[in-house]
């Protein structure tokens, strides 16, 4: 016994420390994926990844990679945890990675004030600090296409518009972490401002799946809209739980993260007339998406079932990697250089123009709003939209609802003030 | 041949008092703390990569053996067991933070330290019901406290300072002139701090269990009755362990916090975690202060080789390793308790004793 593990635990070290020849080739750029597949929230986690990694497969597949330079992936297992998204933080960053994708507000919290030491910029896309859309403030950190806040916004805009706000009782039901408090100062703020009332629903992490007692206060609350922050399981389970108590689920909005076809495949038909929020294309009717399925999925380079392809977070996951292509692509021009650098991929994604023509031009014609990248704002201008579950599949509903900046600045700038008041070596820069 | 105590005679008292009797450990503890001191804030780990081998291996490794030195005073030396290790680490890293935002300019190690003293009130508050309840009931205890501090760290918004993410973030401080916290902090500046507290921590702990305290703890936990017939007192004995473990626990979140993740939420405080701490005791070898260090070495790096370990030699998926792991270290759990119930400890005892006879057989 003892023998054998001694014998056993030496041949794993030997093999080990042999291996240790890590060496990029010349002319790559190296993207390292945070992904989970595994976890309570792998479900949700599976699309975004698969679309994240196909559209750079197919770009590498088609173009021979980005101006001239193949892209290496690599995936780390997160689980949503972040603990082991900084360990794979620390694993990935020496290889001369360009940004990072956390995909998990926690992880990204963590990664924040490391992106300035180690130079690599994080791109929170639809998630993460809202207030790191100051781009004074946060050099490192992009918030494109547009933060929680934001969102939040263009969710009150739309109910305003259909019924108003005035005097109206909205339940705010959200996952009990960073996550699904974040939106909770905007609507604490613009409450009284728009004159309506606000109920809290949390739902702990652990409750995901067991939401009677929040619903049975919902019914005890009769709010005439609600409004959802959730992710993973907890969002099907929501949807579910709104159906049973007869909450008309037409008046009840789901965030980006809370309206996928992973959410509500699962819950179907009796699911029908629920809205989501969405910033990105659904389907695959783009002539970069019949890229992807000729160059990746029926290549069987995907690990994605070709049916998913086109769904929300599939195509979320794409629409992050097409913000880092489009990113290196802006960095390799105002350099000049093939292979760049994560100095030079924060050039670039202060300075990538992401509108209509350009969308049409890498073969997403009309796929979501414009974006432009910008040393003060690191936010964008938007582009989401409201999307409808018709028992089978998602329907858009509205065109791109502008959020309301003028309410959202100022406290975005206040956020981004009290991050830096107790953080006296915190350095921001300044814009032109 | 090794580990022989003849000819190695003890002439006095303190001599024979010493904390390492043998010459070959006194060696052998001088030549890791050599490696600990000298080579790995260098050169980091053999075969990783420097800031990999720092960052995700060798700090999160000595916090965690904080944590396990404190727990094993609770269930190993005490024999009254928790699973609310994670909240009390969650109280450390709070309070420690609290207290550095309200005393900026105070040094922050001895606010880590302080903050211990917090945890440690809070652990003995939780440890008043060991005075009635044992065993199982005394779990779902602690269970209850793991429960309540972690609904605290999500409700009480003081105690992240309004912070609209709920989380607390790490501000930058110096000892001395060196950044010590923060992202600034160099890998090695917070190995470095970790490692000290580590070894002082580590002193104090075997000294206590070897002392009149510790003794009382091992009287309580192996016959309580007994223990008070001969004058224990289990409300002393109990809640000093509780108070001392959770002290332990308490400095090690506050590093954890501070010196390694750089944020936290209340994730990082949860039930899971305080699972991860018992088995790091129950692997390494319950009532050991070796095996706090084994334990919290092996679960935590086992994973982290085994996936490197399947990246470069296999070529395997990450996503198939995350789960080759869980399914690994759940086995490896069990065919280690039921081969050697002892923990890892009592392997290297077993290995003492072979080099001793070795190379002849009697």
């Amino acid at each position: 016994m003892f023998k054998k593990l001694i014998t056993g635990a030496l041949s794993a070290a030997i093999a080990l420390g042999a291996s240790f020849t890590v060496v990029h080739a010349e002319d790559e750029l190296f993207i390292p994926m945070l992904s989970y597949r595994t976890g309570p929230f792998g479900g949700n986690g599976t699309p975004f990844a698969n679309g994240f990694h196909d559209y750079l497969a197919m770009l590498n597949a088609r173009d021979g990679g980005v101006g001239g330079a193949k892209i290496v992936m690599e995936e780390c297992e997160t689980a949503y945890n972040a603990q082991k998204g900084v360990e794979c933080y620390e694993a990935t960053k020496g290889k001369g990675a360009l940004v990072y994708n956390p995909l998990s507000t926690g992880i990204t919290l963590q990664l924040i004030p490391k992106s300035p030491v180690d130079k690599i910029p994080v791109l929170q896309m639809g998630y993460g600090l809202s207030a790191a859309a100051m781009g004074e403030t946060f050099p490192w950190t992009f918030a494109y296409p547009t933060s929680y806040w934001s969102q939040m916004s263009s969710i009150l805009k739309y109910i305003d518009s259909n019924g108003g706000l005035k005097g109206k009782k909205i339940g705010f039901i959200y996952l009990d972490v960073g996550y699904g408090r974040e939106p909770i100062p905007l609507l604490e703020k613009v409450a009284p401002e728009m004159g309506f009332e606000l109920a809290m629903f949390p739902v702990a992490g652990k409750e995901m799946q067991a939401q009677s007692a929040q619903w049975l206060n919902v019914r005890k609350e009769r709010p005439d809209w609600m409004i959802m922050w959730g992710w993973g399981a907890m969002n099907a389970t929501a949807v579910k739980e709104a159906a049973k108590t007869r909450f008309p689920l037409d008046r009840f909005i789901g965030n980006w993260w809370s309206a996928a076809h992973a959410d509500l495949v699962p819950v179907g038909e009796a699911g029908k007339g629920y809205i989501g929020a969405n910033f990105s294309g659904i389907g695959t009717d783009f002539p970069a998406l019949q890229d992807v399925m000729k160059y990746v999925v029926d290549a069987g380079n995907s690990q994605a079932d070709p049916s998913t392809v086109g769904h929300v977070l599939y195509n979320r996951g794409l629409y992050n990697a097409v913000l880092v292509s489009e990113a290196i692509r802006a960095a390799q021009k105002i350099t000049g250089k093939t292979v760049i650098t994560g100095e030079d991929m924060r050039l670039g994604l202060e300075n990538f123009v992401l509108d209509q023509a350009r969308l049409a031009e890498i073969g997403l014609p009309g796929f979501t709003g414009d974006v432009k990248g910008d040393c003060k704002d690191h936010e964008g201008a938007g582009g989401v939209f409201l999307q409808q579950w018709n028992g089978s599949d998602w329907e858009k509903i509205t065109d791109p609802i502008p959020p309301m900046t003028d309410v959202v600045q100022p406290l975005l700038a206040a956020a981004a003030e009290a991050y830096k008041a107790d953080k006296p070596e915190w350095k921001g820069q300044v814009c032109k | 041949m090794f580990y022989r105590e003849a000819g190695q005679f003890k002439t006095s008292y303190a001599e024979y008092l010493q904390a390492l009797p043998l010459r070959e450990d006194k060696v052998g503890i001088a030549i890791w703390l050599l490696l600990a001191v000298f080579y790995v804030p260098f050169f980091g780990l053999p075969g990783l990569e420097y800031t990999f081998a720092m960052n995700a291996i060798m700090i999160p490794v000595l916090i965690f053996t904080i944590t396990a030195l404190g727990l094993n005073i609770l269930v190993g030396y005490t024999g009254q067991i928790s699973l609310g290790t994670g909240a009390f680490m969650g109280v450390g890293a709070y309070a420690c933070y609290k207290l550095t935002t309200y005393f900026p300019d105070v040094n922050i190690i001895l606010i880590i330290l302080a903050s211990g003293f917090v945890s440690a009130a809070v652990g003995a508050l939780f440890g008043l019901p060991s005075l009635r309840i044992k065993g199982f009931y005394l779990v779902v205890a602690t269970l209850a406290a793991q429960f309540f501090l972690e609904w605290c760290f999500i409700r009480v918004e003081w105690l992240y300072n309004y912070n609209p993410s709920g989380a607390i973030e790490v501000p930058q401080r110096e000892v001395f002139g060196i950044v010590v916290t923060g992202a600034a902090a160099s890998p090695a500046t917070r190995y470095l701090v970790v490692l000290g507290i580590l070894i002082f921590l580590t002193i104090i702990a075997g000294n206590l269990v070897r002392g009149r305290i510790g003794r009382s703890w091992m009287m309580i936990r192996d016959m309580d009755i007994a223990a008070e017939l001969i004058g224990v007192r289990p409300l002393r004995a109990k809640l000093s362990a509780f108070a001392v473990s959770s002290y332990y626990c308490g400095v090690s979140g506050a590093l954890m916090v501070f010196l390694w993740l750089g944020a936290a939420e209340v994730e990082s405080f949860d039930v899971n975690h305080s699972f991860l701490y018992l088995f790091m005791v129950i692997f390494g070898g319950l009532g050991s202060i070796t095996g706090s260090y084994m334990g919290a070495a092996f679960i935590w790096t086992f994973p982290i080789l085994l996936k490197e370990l399947g990246k470069r030699v296999f070529d395997i998926d990450s996503i198939i390793m995350e789960n080759v792991s869980l399914v690994a270290i759940g086995m490896l759990i069990v065919f280690i308790l039921i081969k050697e119930p002892h923990g890892l400890a009592r392997l290297w005892q077993l290995g003492k004793q072979k080099l001793r006879i070795w190379p002849f057989a009697h």
